[in-house]
């Protein structure tokens, strides 16, 4: 029986604002506030509320028959929770008819798979805290930014605890095998791979409403047809796009919403069925391992990292970035952590391609890929400064971080100092009172008295921090 | 198939950038081998390269003189007798009233004299003769000095008329147009047949200013040589920790160097190790240096003067940044040569040459930030210094006026109804 599994995804960037090199150093604000607003409103209102919407009723219309799986970027998330809540109202209603399956992805959006294992992981853990706490369901399939894949990010996702993953069916690396199989990580064999069908996910997010298309107009039962039309062992049909496809990349007008609405009813009467990813991977045994040397995305015709690392440009703006990634993780400062967040975003990358495109492409607000290049390295030129100033340069992560866990552990041990302290107290405090009931007042004076050896210690921490300072300079 | 086409300037000798674009123009038609051209040229010096027939508009005679064979082989350095007795029979009036020397011909300087609208009159009339007496499919005009001679040779020979159209008065002036220039520019385009303008945004200006058909406005735009021998072998000299930024133009207000001395302040503001070079001379060039001097860049802003030949290449070379922030510029060929020589170049928008050039960073003239940040970015970040060198040779080296020269030839089919 053949199966087909629907997944969205909602990312939008954080959008940088026009930053010259001369506000380097003066100015640490790097976002354009009008037009995230704008542009996130635009997408709420044109896609992501309407095609809520209609997901739910779907859901409620089809009781535990339409099955649909949804991912957030973390920075697409803090851009609705500040601009458009009401789309994360319609996430939670859709959550609650129970079909619904939220999948991990990097919090950032960025490429950090394929610069820096440890970031990686802690962008990814942090977005499936996000998601329990948002949703109450702690996401077991990944999928990462733009579907990168490569056999190596496969054991990384395996090693954080996934069982399975969504990625590209892409051409070259499928050669004569069908995307409509499960398939598994070649280096740790319990990751399941789905696999995209790039022609039926992009008839809808691509063509849908393109006239010159022979297959135009396309109708939910003639879809539906084609899927049943497969040889009978290819049983899962994987059709992942963005949500944004939904509305804006498709507009509305196109009926875009009224064909996804009639697909279920297509598919039952066909006897397809819907399922999510962790039920394919839960329910189904792997074909086999698939090989995948060199990383590959959803992106372009190369289906290749190529979009955001296709030029010297791009890799040196990546290579800057991520000669960072060390001591970002270290450091607490939480404005620094956000700017990291947003400034991996892989979109900003995406603005520096100079590839010669087919689908005119938006840039946002630069012109050209070398103007997009500028700002992001102004920015990142502020940014890595910043970090530098945090912490003296010429110290290696190492050290630093030794140092750094010395500090925290100290604070540790001091916190049970603390607690030790108080509990002695407590103790004095009871045996005093129970034997001299007349000397009560004196109590207090005497735990002053304990607590000031302790005021010492407590400021040890402070030390290296202030002894390293003048190295800087 | 046999063009007529007229000319003011030729290679070797070069006033501005209309003797490279015909030199390319014609160079370019004559690798297709069908083609045969004639350049009517006011006053030839001789050493023109011979893959064009050189006519040489100084010695067709407009009057009747009688002279013997042996005496005009002496007196007529670059035509043959023949010619001048076939020129000679196509005398269609009398023009002895004419300054005309003892073989009947009209005086022509080199260059852009002092008493250019009589020139350009006088080069109507000899286009008169040349149209009666040479043979010819199409006629081919090169800028608003030689539209009459167009015009005129059209009327004798009913053949269709090409104008080129390298610059206007629009360009030259910021919009204060001389009225004799635009009534000639304007005649000249009424009776066109097809107008090449050097890129899209001239002809736009054409299509406005000069009311002309947008049917018969085509955008062909100019092409470079590649660099040769000599050129390519100049070593550039560099010091390791400093940058040079450079303007290379006339000093006028034409080509905007207000701006990059703006932009220049600017970027010496957060950086010492930039050095800025304006060359070349102008009107403007007095000014020029007083606003740097009030802007207190002086100590790193430097007027090297007008450079010629090798010498534009070497400061090309030495360059890590050349900028051209032209307020109106028709096409501009000084990027592309620039590029050849692995310079990274940041251009106004409101630069022709931006249309066919993709690997190059294009500014808004007026937009100093945006200038100085470019400037900056290239100066500060290897890669994309790098990818601007390494691509803008590789795109350069595609533009050739070869090409230019078949677009030309399509033009010409069309219009001779093929």
């Amino acid at each position: 029986m053949k199966t087909i599994c629907l997944y969205f995804e909602i990312h939008q960037i954080i959008h940088l604002k026009r930053y010259r090199f001369f506000d380097i150093g003066r100015d640490h604000y790097y976002y354009d506030d009008y037009e995230n607003e704008r542009s996130i409103n635009e997408i709420a209102e044109k896609s992501y509320l309407p095609a809520l919407t209609a997901l739910i009723e779907m859901a409620k219309e089809n009781k535990k028959f339409f099955k649909v799986a949804l991912s957030l970027s973390g920075v697409g998330l803090e851009q609705l929770e500040m601009h458009a809540p009401a789309v994360i109202e319609k996430l939670q209603e859709l959550n609650e008819t129970g079909c619904v399956e939220f999948l991990a992805e990097p919090y950032s959006h960025g490429l950090s798979s394929l610069a820096n294992e440890e970031c990686f992981a802690e962008d990814v853990k942090r977005m499936v805290k996000r998601i329990e706490q948002l949703f109450g369901q702690k996401p077991k399939v990944f999928r990462n930014s733009s579907l990168i894949y490569s056999d190596e990010i496969g054991a990384q996702v395996a090693a954080l605890g996934f069982k399975g993953m969504l990625t590209e069916g892409a051409k070259h690396i499928l050669g004569w095998k069908s995307p409509h199989y499960l398939y598994n990580c070649n280096l740790n064999p319990n990751l399941k791979l789905l696999l995209r069908d790039y022609n039926l996910s992009d008839d809808i997010s691509l063509r849908f409403s393109n006239t010159s298309w022979s297959e135009y107009p396309l109708f939910a039962d003639a879809y539906v047809d084609k899927i049943a039309k497969l040889p009978e062992e290819e049983q899962v049909i994987n059709i992942f796009m963005e949500l944004a496809a939904l509305g804006i990349y498709q507009p509305l007008s196109s009926n875009i919403i009224e064909f996804l609405k009639a697909i279920p009813a297509a598919a039952k009467a066909k006897g397809i069925t819907f399922s999510t990813p962790s039920e394919i991977c839960g329910k189904m045994k792997p074909v086999g391992a698939l090989d995948v040397p060199y990383p590959m995305s959803w992106t372009d015709e190369e289906r290749d990292v190529s979009s955001w690392l296709g030029n010297q440009m791009q890799r040196e703006a990546f290579n800057k970035l991520y000669s960072v990634a060390d001591r970002v993780r270290i450091c607490t400062d939480p404005r620094i952590k956000q700017d990291w967040d947003y400034l991996q975003a892989s979109n900003n990358f995406n603005f520096m391609t100079t590839k010669s495109m087919k689908l005119s492409m938006n840039r946002g607000i630069y012109d050209s890929a070398y103007d997009a290049f500028t700002n992001y390295m102004n920015v990142l030129g502020d940014f890595i400064s910043r970090v530098n100033a945090m912490y003296p340069v010429d110290m290696d992560n190492e050290e630093l971080n030794s140092l750094l866990t010395t500090i925290k552990n100290q604070g540790l041990e001091l916190e049970q100092k603390d607690k030790e302290i108080a509990k002695l107290q407590a103790k004095l405090a009871k045996l005093e009172a129970a034997a001299k009931p007349a000397v009560k007042k004196c109590a207090p004076k005497k735990a002053a008295k304990v607590e000031e050896p302790v005021a010492a210690p407590a400021a040890e921490p402070e030390k290296p921090k202030k002894k390293a300072a003048p190295k800087k300079k | 198939m046999k063009v007529l086409m007229f000319g003011w300037e030729f290679p070797p000798k070069i006033f501005g950038g209309l003797a490279v674009a015909s030199y390319g123009i014609t160079k370019g038609l004559s690798l297709q081998n069908d083609v045969e051209t004639t350049f009517c040229l006011p006053h030839p010096c001789g050493e023109e390269e011979n893959f064009l027939n050189i006519l040489p508009m100084n010695q067709v005679p407009i009057a009747y003189r009688d002279h013997g064979y042996e005496y005009l082989k002496e007196h007529l350095p670059n035509m043959s007798p023949e010619d001048y007795y076939r020129f000679r029979d196509h005398i269609y009036a009398d023009f002895n009233y004419m300054p005309v020397n003892e073989l009947g011909c009209l005086h022509f300087d080199m260059g852009y004299g002092p008493n250019l609208n009589e020139e350009i009159n006088n080069f109507s009339i000899v286009a008169g003769v040349v149209a009666r007496a040479q043979e010819f499919d199409i006629i081919h005009a090169h800028d608003w000095l030689t539209f009459p001679a167009g015009v005129h040779a059209k009327m004798v020979s009913g053949k269709p008329l090409c104008i080129h159209v390298h610059a206007t008065d629009y360009d030259r002036s910021r919009g204060n147009v001389n009225p004799t220039v635009y009534s000639i520019e304007r005649n000249g385009m009424d009776h066109a047949d097809c107008i090449m303008c050097v890129s899209e945004l001239t002809r736009r200006t054409v299509i406005e200013k000069y009311g002309q058909d947008p049917k018969k406005c085509i955008a062909m735009h100019n092409a470079v040589y590649p660099l040769n021998e000599e050129y390519k072998a100049i070593v550039p000299q560099r010091k390791p920790n400093e940058k040079v930024v450079t303007f290379l133009g006339r000093i006028t207000m034409q080509k905007g160097p207000e701006y990059f001395v703006e932009a220049a302040a600017l970027v010496l503001q957060k950086t010492r190790n930039i050095r800025f070079c304006m060359a070349g001379s102008g009107d403007m060039m007095n000014a020029m240096i007083q606003l740097a001097a009030e802007r207190g860049i002086a100590d790193r802003f430097h007027f090297p003067g007008f450079q010629r030949g090798k010498q534009v290449y070497e400061a090309y070379k030495a360059s890590d940044v050349f900028v051209m922030p032209s307020v109106s510029e028709p096409f501009g060929i000084a990027p592309l040569e620039a590029m050849q020589c692995g310079t990274p170049s940041i251009i106004s928008k409101q630069s022709g040459c931006g249309e066919i050039l993709d690997k190059v960073i294009k500014v808004d003239y007026w937009d100093i930030n945006a200038m100085a940040d470019a400037i900056y970015s290239v100066c500060e970040n290897q890669s994309l210094y790098e990818f601007l060198r390494d691509e803008g040779i590789k795109e350069v080296d595609e533009i050739t006026w070869e090409k230019v020269g078949l677009r030309i030839r399509k033009c010409y089919d069309q219009l001779l109804g093929k």
